[in-house]
């Protein structure tokens, strides 16, 4: 291969393109969109294997899938209160969508859609259109009341609720590109160390010895993108508990 | 004697367990607090400041083209996303995090 003319191209790996041949072609699915179905398929078998030995005491599966549960179900609870429990299947749903998601970024030949904004902003328009008719359906009109907070000054509130509606708003696109920059940013990252690797290897014996600090590096970038993954992921779930709280509780 | 014995056991369990590091430091924040990361802290902050300045831009451009009135409304605008900005910084940042009482 021309390993000289070996360039660093970090946003090629984001570019979508379509699977399963003449099938897939003709109704544009994308590498992201199986991705998705496959991640649908694990956590769908996660649940239904771990479920179905039933044992008092659990074994690995079983303990993974209820850890995976209870973990949710508490966060819903201790975060939107005892409405919190309606609210389950839909964080739950969210959590491990972006959470599998995330992870599966970093399985080889696998992808993360959670590195697209149009994926993450959809998710983030999904939560807070959620949150807005779960806050109008219980409070009707007072929702209304949420971007004055009591105790502004009448005269001031040309001026509150404005920046009132701005900050509410903004809840979208701080969601969206939170998660969407934190998952681009680790695999442009880890792209550019590979091709580093590549790059010294191309020069000679010595460069060889050289290649070994970038491919260090990646180790460690792995361990941290692990982390990443996880924690992006449950900020998400986490954010979209709070704005259910303050759905459901107004103020 | 059942009860209070029970709270004393209790107790002490709780301690030797906190001294073992078994238990949670009662003073931890939420999970919702700062992360120790210093970058993925900073990260947070700058998200939430553009991000109101971006629907800021966004409805004043949208109002200007609505009404004809280009630089004025977006002009408008850009004062109250970063005023909102701010807003969304103190929200995450505020010293008084509970969210059971008023706020």
């Amino acid at each position: 291969m021309a390993a000289e003319a070996h360039t660093i191209d970090a946003m090629g790996q984001f570019q979508l393109h379509t699977v399963g041949s003449v099938f897939g072609a003709s109704v544009n699915f994308t590498q992201s969109n199986l991705m998705m179905v496959i991640v649908g398929a694990l956590i769908l078998a996660l649940l239904f294997y771990g479920a179905r030995p039933r044992a008092v005491v659990p074994g690995r599966l079983q303990a993974l899938a209820e850890l995976c549960y209870e973990f949710t179900y508490k966060m819903c609870i201790e975060q939107i209160g005892e409405e919190g429990k309606r609210f389950f299947p839909f964080v739950f749903t969210l959590f491990f969508f972006i959470l599998f998601g995330n992870l599966i970024g970093l399985v080889p030949y696998g992808f993360a859609y959670t590195s697209h904004v149009a994926v993450t902003g959809a998710l983030a328009l999904l939560v807070v259109v959620l949150c807005t008719v779960v806050a109008l359906w219980i409070h009707g009109w007072r929702f209304f009341t949420y971007f004055l907070p009591p105790g502004v000054p009448l005269w001031l509130s040309p001026l509150i609720v404005p920046i009132e509606i701005v900050s509410y708003l903004s809840r979208v696109v701080s969601l969206a590109v939170r998660l969407f920059a934190n998952m681009m940013a680790g695999h442009v990252m880890l792209e550019v160390f590979a091709s580093f690797v590549v790059m010294f290897g191309a020069a000679g014996v010595l460069g060889d010895i050289a290649a070994v600090l970038p491919l260090g590096f990646i180790v460690i970038m792995f361990a941290f993108e692990l982390l990443v993954a996880c924690l992006q992921a449950y900020v998400f779930a986490i954010l979209t508990c709070i704005y259910l709280h303050d759905a459901v509780h107004l103020h | 004697m059942g009860g209070k014995g029970g709270d004393s056991f209790t107790e002490r369990l709780r301690s030797a367990r906190r001294k073992q590091g078994l238990e949670a430091d009662p003073g931890t924040p939420g999970a919702a607090g700062p992360p120790p990361s210093g970058l993925g802290f900073a990260l947070r902050i700058g998200v939430e400041l553009v991000s109101a300045m971006v629907v800021a831009v966004l409805i004043g451009w949208g109002l200007d083209s609505l009404l004809g009135t280009r630089p004025f409304i977006t002009a408008g605008f850009v004062l109250v996303g970063g005023a909102a900005g701010a807003a969304n910084v103190w929200r995450v940042m505020a010293p008084d995090r509970d969210r059971s009482g008023q706020d």
